[in-house]
């Protein structure tokens, strides 16, 4: 059946048809929907794993138990499960292993911008690249195909506009691999020194094999053009820049897989045009693999490092005219994310930014505390550097930082990676104040389930872990929470805990503005004879509050009516609606 | 045929990716190859979000460019003029013409321009600006403002009503048919 899905639900599809059993995977943009998706088969145990570490030693795991696996991570997340990653390369597989990776070329969504097909490289784990979602689903089927051949973990490699765009693509049947059975392997699966020197050879020779395959794999195809001119190299989306940009005036090599890449077809391709030209997002990763050939070839002297390509760039290099077009010439405003109205994370920020404290920030909608009016966070680095790097700026700064600066992190973000950090104020005793935003939720990725929320990826109950019963656990003894909408709850809180000579932990607890369960007590009413035209509610830079002929207007389609800039208002012109 | 282009744009939560959705399940019926691409993520929080809806023979890039949008529908006034330099010379703009403050504006560190709708109109684009909040409302929920602006769509462009029906009744929860249906029609009348 022929339908529209986007690249994560094909990919998920695929994982389905070729009779996935298992996904474990941390959310994280652009990549999460694949596992989303794939919790919606019922054949397929799905879950959301802590962090992306544990998700792919989860998903090898259930590799070695027989059952194909998955898990699924952003660009950035690939960097957590770097460790297990480098080591799979060595141990290889039992059932069929896919890491699925998407980058984020652009920063639509990121902190950087890294080219996870060096990871490939590095580890020497094979990587395909679909260009569309029916690469996605067809690729997802063939990458078990070649981890269980090759004895290997194979990355499908996505990016933000493969994995969200929909196009067409047309379904099949899940088919079950015959199950395979366990069994005791020490010199394939104990990485320790005297069987991993042995593991070593075995994967420089599948490297070689894989390269062989790459050779004549339908996915590394040749597509003919009018004119030799040029030859152009290209995968993923920059694929379909070219074609759109100069249909078929030059012959096209369409590598589906990045890594390892065939050799005696490209030199052979190259042979048959006057100039080779590669054309890729980020680094020049096809490049360098050609000029190691020892090919003249022009890629990132065209097309930049930096940000996405798109079907003009490609005319523009081309020599195509680009189509004409006509700017307004006015200058527009811009409109950057903001945090949503009645965010429980917002009055937190206004209070630290009242008291003048230094704060290390971390991943998630609560690094929008940075932005104006707020401009609340010095910080933000990765998941977790919030509450380590506090420590460190803790012990080096002295009792005048100690005083002066705290930590802030959302509950998702803590268990990923900030509870090692807690481990380390505890253990190595900095007398550090970390503040949790426990929005019971994980929000930026458009809420997931985590470990603090009760509920799994499936939606139904679990175990619920308590963030007072963990913070105690490692060694914290204050530990207290506040409701983030009673603001002098906070600023005591927060004043406190900075006084204490030991290390704290203000749990600010209230359930994301946008959950359906959450019951607001509707909009604020403004009322423009009290107000005095102050301003000072605009410091909480609410989307619902704005100016009009100098008095308080309250915008009834955003305000869910939290209060906090009633609590701002010395003239009473902002109360309870009706 | 050649590649039909139509950039949704808006702020983040104003429902752009349901406009989307109605429109890919439309044209799939009709056989064409379809693209439809959204960005997700940190934008849809308030935000400046924009979609694109290609169709054709064989569409390829899943973005539009500068200069090639045959339709830009607006969820807002500012962002149809943000996007004006995507549209072919004499596309159409439909758009909605409420305004939502930025958050630069709110702050009061930029100004929120005047006279937008009359400016686009003078760079020979077609602007047709309706109250599209006014008439989701009267349909019954400001959150109709998509259907709406789907109704002021199909004026543009040659699907049947039956088409159009199918392709709601396929992307809304049938507790809010009846009212999405009254605001897709409120939007082709008005």
């Amino acid at each position: 059946m022929k339908t529209l899905m986007l690249g994560n639900e094909a990919v998920a599809r695929g994982l389905y048809e070729a009779g996935c059993s298992f996904v474990s995977s941390y959310p994280g943009t652009p990549s999460t929907e694949i596992t989303e998706c794939a919790a919606k088969y019922e054949e397929i145990y799905a879950e959301w794993a802590p962090n992306e570490k544990v998700a792919l030693e989860a998903a090898l795991g259930a590799s070695l138990a027989g059952k194909r696996s998955f898990c699924a991570m952003k660009h950035v997340g690939l960097n957590v499960a770097a460790d297990p990653l480098f080591t799979i390369s060595y141990t290889g597989v039992n059932a069929g292993l896919i890491i699925g990776v998407a980058d984020d070329a652009g920063m639509h969504s990121s902190q950087n911008e890294q080219d996870s097909r060096h990871y490939a490289k590095a580890s020497k784990v094979p990587m395909l690249e679909p260009a569309d979602s029916a690469e996605g689903l067809a690729f997802a089927k063939l990458a078990y195909e070649l981890s269980e051949q090759y004895d290997t973990a194979v990355l499908l490699k996505m990016c933000t506009r493969v994995s969200h765009s929909q196009s067409v693509v047309e379904t099949g049947e899940r088919r079950m691999p015959a199950q395979k059975a366990y069994e005791k392997n020490p010199a394939k699966y104990i990485m320790m020194p005297a069987n991993a020197k042995r593991r070593h050879p075995e994967v420089e020779a599948r490297t070689r094999a894989l390269t062989e395959w790459a050779e004549t794999a339908d996915i590394n195809r040749i597509e003919p053009g009018q004119k030799n001119t040029y030859g152009i190299i290209t995968s993923s989306t920059c694929y379909q820049y070219v074609k759109e940009a100069l249909g078929d005036a030059y012959p096209v090599l369409k590598l589906g897989m990045i890594w390892p890449m065939p050799e005696k077809k490209i030199k052979d391709f190259a042979a048959t045009v006057e100039k080779l030209i590669v054309v890729e997002e980020l680094d020049g990763f096809i490049e360098t693999h050609c000029m190691s050939l020892g090919l003249a070839v022009s890629g990132k002297e065209l097309f930049s490092e930096i940000g996405e390509l798109s079907q003009n760039v490609v005319k523009e290099k081309f020599g195509v005219p680009v189509p004409q077009n006509k700017a307004l010439g006015e200058d527009i405003p811009m409109r950057p994310p903001v945090m949503c109205a009645g965010c429980p994370h917002r009055s937190i920020f206004y209070v630290l930014k009242q008291l003048n404290l230094t704060v290390l920030g971390d991943i998630g909608c609560y690094t929008l505390g940075a932005v104006q009016p707020l401009g609340a966070i010095d910080t933000t680095v990765c998941m977790g550097a919030s509450v380590s790097g506090l420590h460190g700026f803790v012990k080096a700064g002295g009792e005048e930082k100690a005083k002066r600066s705290v930590a802030v992190i959302g509950d998702s973000t803590f268990i990923h990676s900030g509870v090692t950090g807690l481990i380390n104020i505890a253990y190595n005793e900095s007398n550090s104040t970390v503040i949790i935003l426990d929005n019971s939720i994980t929000g930026m990725t458009g809420h997931q389930q985590n470990p603090t929320t009760g509920y799994n990826l499936k939606g139904d109950p679990c175990t619920k872990i308590s963030l007072e019963d963990l913070c105690h656990a490692v060694g914290i003894k204050r530990v207290r929470v506040v409701d983030p909408y009673d603001m002098e709850a906070c600023r005591t809180a927060v004043k406190e805990e900075l006084e204490a000579e030991e290390p704290s932990v203000i749990i600010s607890r209230r359930p994301c503005a946008l959950l359906k369960y959450v019951k607001h007590p509707g909009p604020i009413c403004a009322d423009p004879e009290k107000c005095k035209g102050c301003k000072a509610c605009m410091n909480i830079g609410c989307p619902a509050i704005s100016m009009e002929n100098g008095r308080v207007k309250i915008d009834n389609t955003l305000c869910v009516g939290c209060g906090v800039c009633e609590q701002l208002c010395k003239f009473g012109a902002l109360g309870a609606g009706n | 045929m050649e590649t039909k282009n139509i950039m949704i744009v808006g702020v983040g939560g104003q429902g752009t990716l349901l406009a989307s959705k109605l429109l890919g399940r439309l044209l799939l019926g009709r056989g064409y190859d379809v693209k439809v691409s959204e960005v997700h993520g940190m934008s849809q929080r308030g935000g400046s979000v924009v979609t694109y809806v290609r169709w054709g023979d064989q569409v390829y890039s899943p973005i539009i460019d500068k200069g090639e949008a045959d339709c830009i529908l607006s969820f807002e006034l500012l962002e149809a003029a943000r996007y004006t330099e995507y549209l072919k010379p004499g596309g159409r703009i439909i758009v909605n013409s409420q305004q939502v403050n930025p958050m630069p504006v709110i702050a009061g560190t930029a100004v929120y321009p005047e006279g937008l709708t009359e400016k686009m109109a003078a760079l020979e684009i077609q602007v047709d600006a309706i109250n599209a909040l006014a008439l989701a409302e009267e349909a019954g929920s400001s959150k109709a403002v998509n259907l709406v602006l789907m109704g002021r769509l199909s004026k543009h462009f040659d699907f049947t009503q039956e088409e159009w029906m199918e392709a709601i009744e396929h992307s809304v929860p049938p507790k809010f048919l009846e009212m999405n249906k009254k605001a897709f029609e409120l939007g082709q009348s008005a």
